[in-house]
């Protein structure tokens, strides 16, 4: 569980008080909070659920339902498969797989460190380029296992690089 | 009354009648699993209670008898549809019977019999769900391989409690019943109900052991 500060239930508080305490303002309302926190938390989904009168169990099956919500927070390296159809021909689902090995999670859920999150996407645009996959912003084409190590890999030893750094300018200036 | 012919038997029945609430009140059997007495809506989910009326296939809780009609349940057409439906829950289901405590008491064992279809159908894959058993519920296990969605329960949670505590989540082979956000609290009434329970027609909802605490 993710801890929730007062300011962002205050946040929360603020989207789901624009909409009117009906259930036809459910969807919206859970777009509106997935816009502002890019995730639905426990939190968020139970004080929609007394806003509109009905069981949180309620408010998670309809957002469960639609594949545009989420209910863990993006990693700082989010990971995007794409599963369109050429991803799909081409092995798409083999790169999912591996990536979800490596970083021991399943797709929709963030690495504890926060640092790694993964999604399925259908469609990035690039088909002749499949199978793809997103890191942040990034497309990487004809993706391959060996690849989904030397990503990860790539972003660890880039951080181990940075940490070095930052330790090495550290010591200068003391 | 109204009389209606049910595979060349004649039987009465109020009018207003469910079509398959008749013809199991008379005897004649029509396999289903997703079928409540008395609700306004039927879910006609589970694809099974079909029959023949002059020569057209229909689910059969879906239909009201409001004057005579003629009923076929064991036409070609209508065998073929619940085979094809039947096998398809099955390539979904977790075939472990000698360890499910329904089993000899469980609505697709005893279909699968009525209907010839095998519990394993070959030609399907085998798709099971992660992971096998969800304790979510203060006191009920809920073995998503068992279930067969056929949301008798959610129904019935739904017309008690009036604000359900149990709901369908996530979507299609993914589909499973969650409890989420459920705790003592916010149930006060689970303990004695137990709709859902005696509901299920297979053993996908079981009291947890020890049941209290």
């Amino acid at each position: 569980m993710h801890e929730i500060s007062a300011e962002e239930q205050q946040q929360i508080a603020v989207c789901i008080g624009a909409f009117a305490p009906k259930r036809g303002s459910l969807v919206p309302i859970l777009q509106r909070i997935q816009d502002e926190f890019a995730y639905l938390s426990g939190e968020a989904m139970r004080k929609v659920a007394a806003h509109l009168g009905i069981t949180p169990g309620e408010v998670y099956s309809v957002a469960t339902f639609y594949n545009q919500f989420r209910f863990h927070p993006p990693g700082k390296h989010a990971i995007k498969v794409c599963l369109g159809t050429a991803c799909h021909v081409r092995g798409g689902e083999v790169i999912l797989e591996n990536f979800q090995r490596k970083l021991g999670i399943r797709e929709g859920q963030t690495t504890e460190d926060k640092e790694f999150s993964i999604d399925r996407v259908a469609c990035v645009g690039c088909c002749a380029l499949a199978p793809v996959a997103l890191l942040g912003d990034k497309v990487y084409g004809h993706m391959a296992p060996s690849k989904v190590e030397g990503l990860i890999l790539g972003i660890h030893l880039e951080k181990e690089r940075q940490e070095r750094e930052k330790a090495k300018h550290e010591s200068n200036n003391s | 009354m109204t009389k209606l012919l049910v595979d060349n038997k004649e039987i009465e029945i109020e009018p207003g009648t469910v079509l398959l609430e008749a013809c199991l009140r008379n005897h004649i059997y029509i396999p289903n699993l997703c079928y409540l007495p008395g609700m306004p809506h039927p879910d006609a989910s589970c694809r099974l209670c079909f029959v023949e009326i002059d020569g057209k296939v229909v689910p059969s809780c879906t239909v009201k008898v409001n004057g005579p009609m003629r009923v076929k349940t064991d036409t070609p057409a209508v065998r073929k549809l619940q085979q094809s439906a039947l096998r398809l829950l099955l390539s979904v289901h977790e075939v472990d019977c000698a360890n499910c405590p329904a089993n000899k008491q469980c609505a697709l064992q005893e279909i699968a019999r009525f209907l010839r279809v095998g519990l394993k159908p070959k030609g399907l894959d085998r798709l099971l769900k992660e992971p096998s058993i969800v304790s979510d519920h203060p006191f009920i296990d809920f073995y998503p391989n068992r279930c067969v969605l056929c949301g008798r329960c959610v129904r019935l949670c739904r017309t008690k409690e009036g604000r359900p505590q149990m709901n369908f989540s996530a979507r299609g082979f993914n589909t499973v019943i969650s409890f989420y956000g459920a705790n003592r609290e916010s149930m006060p009434t689970c303990e004695e109900c137990r709709s859902c329970l005696k509901a299920c027609p297979v053993g996908a909802l079981v009291l947890r052991e020890p049941a209290r605490e």
